[in-house]
């Protein structure tokens, strides 16, 4: 992730080193209290994170950038609620914005399923493009490592279900399980890229 | 809970970090959530590992930036959540000392139980008069032309739909259901002969409860119940986690 504020990052954190990347958590706690800066700091630090991942749920650009900025406000309004002790605040905020991208699919497939799939087919996104820069990381590196520590089926399981926005349920018809498994292919998928990458417990 | 039940809810920690149980299941494992501190912590370390797949990086575009800080500006970070002062942690001979008073708030909670039983069983001769008093939802389901039609959840829950063509009203019972999720609320609707959902209500936060749907339900077709967000909406916006076809 590029940690490097773009050129209208707007006001310089007291206590901040020019330079130096922010850390989220403490950027966080800031915004807690109110503080607008940290908060476009916080902004600035993890958007694209963000934003990659509502995406690739979300599929249709418009919407995207909707759940980007509902989730957004959520952070700021729940940063309070953030618990150094319980993980990252990457994770944190992955967190609640996968959730939103995920009400998003889940509802718009619910009230307008023909029309979502019209733009979905005609908006898809190619991954390989934009995320060309990012697989070439280190750190996408070590992901995709992690990932072939998985059987094909955990793999499936786990990417249908965090990128593709399906129940456990669904992720089962897809893959050909039978009914009820595929949660226990999701839980011991991430279990084993949890221990391999080495964060959480 | 048995050892198997306990299994097979602690198995849901892996879908639920990465959003991928239905509604229900949800509410029902959030309600277990509360109380098994192994299954949190299960879950904040499988939501750390699923955020780190996520290494594609998209920037929005600027305008989103300029959205977002206008946006704050309307909103009221909510405080933290507080606890109340810990008691310090001393010598060992505190700690026992504490340890043996942990068991008077349940003592408290004892009296206060049976304080309300005592109020209720004093109120309850004055109130409605005699017994031949019915409510507007027991007039429903003890109504002759009610039509009646139960679901079973996967979870063992249960909802029962009653309606009255006469009484022009429906009810819905429901039997250990799971609460709705934090900041989702259950909205009842009437369905129309013209296959328009109306809006017939919120169902109360009990998971043991008898409700009137609210709304004229003398040509209703059928009753729905979809998980909203607090406050409800004007129409579904989540497939209905139950739907009962009354039209016959």
């Amino acid at each position: 992730m590029d940690l490097g504020a773009d050129a209208q990052a707007g006001t310089p954190l007291a206590g901040v080193p020019a330079g130096a990347s922010p850390d989220p958590a403490a950027l966080l706690q800031l915004s807690a209290r109110g503080d607008r800066a940290a908060f476009a700091a916080l902004y600035d630090a993890t958007a694209a994170r963000v934003h990659g991942l509502v995406l690739r749920v979300v599929r249709d650009r418009a919407q995207a950038e909707e759940v980007t900025q509902e989730a957004f406000l959520e952070i700021w309004r729940t940063a309070s609620r953030y618990d150094p002790e319980r993980g990252s605040a990457l994770a944190w905020l992955m967190t609640i914005a996968h959730r939103k991208a995920v009400d998003r699919v889940r509802s718009a497939e619910a009230s307008s399923r023909r029309d979502v799939t019209y733009h979905q087919q005609n908006q898809t996104i190619d991954h390989d493009t934009t995320a060309d820069t990012a697989h070439a990381s280190l750190e996408a590196r070590r992901v995709r490592v992690a990932l072939e520590q998985l059987t094909a089926v955990q793999r499936e399981a786990i990417e249908l279900a965090y990128f593709g926005g399906y129940t456990h349920t669904e992720v089962a018809a897809l893959l050909d399980l039978p009914v009820g498994t595929a949660k226990t292919r999701i839980r011991d998928g991430l279990i084993r890229l949890r221990d391999t990458i080495g964060v959480g417990r | 809970m048995t050892d198997q039940e306990w299994t097979e809810v602690h198995a849901l920690s892996g879908a639920y970090a990465v959003d991928a149980l239905d509604d229900l299941e949800k509410a029902r494992f959030e309600q277990h959530l509360h109380r098994c501190a192994e299954c949190r912590a299960e879950v904040d370390s499988l939501r750390e590992a699923a955020a780190v797949m996520s290494v594609d990086d998209v920037a929005p575009p600027s305008s989103l930036r300029a959205d977002v800080l206008a946006g704050i500006e309307q909103i009221r970070p909510l405080p933290p959540l507080t606890t109340p002062e810990p008691t310090q942690v001393g010598t060992g001979r505190r700690v026992e000392l504490k340890r043996r008073w942990s068991s008077a708030p349940l003592l408290v909670a004892a009296a206060l139980v049976l304080v309300a039983l005592a109020a209720t069983a004093w109120i309850r001769p004055w109130q409605g008069g005699s017994s031949d008093e019915l409510t507007a939802a027991e007039r429903v389901i003890q109504a002759d032309d009610v039509q009646r039609a139960a679901q079973r959840f996967a979870d063992g829950s249960k909802a029962t739909v009653y309606l009255s063509r006469s009484e022009g009203r429906a009810v819905v019972k429901t039997d250990d259901m799971a609460l709705a999720p934090a900041g989702k609320v259950y909205e009842l609707w009437l369905q129309t002969p013209e296959g328009v959902m109306e809006r017939a209500g919120l169902m109360p936060d009990e998971s043991d409860t008898t409700y009137l749907l609210e709304g004229d339900a003398s040509d209703a077709t059928g009753v729905g119940i979809t998980v909203e967000p607090d406050g409800g909406s004007d129409q579904p916006t989540t497939t209905p986690i139950l739907l009962v076809d009354l039209s016959a």
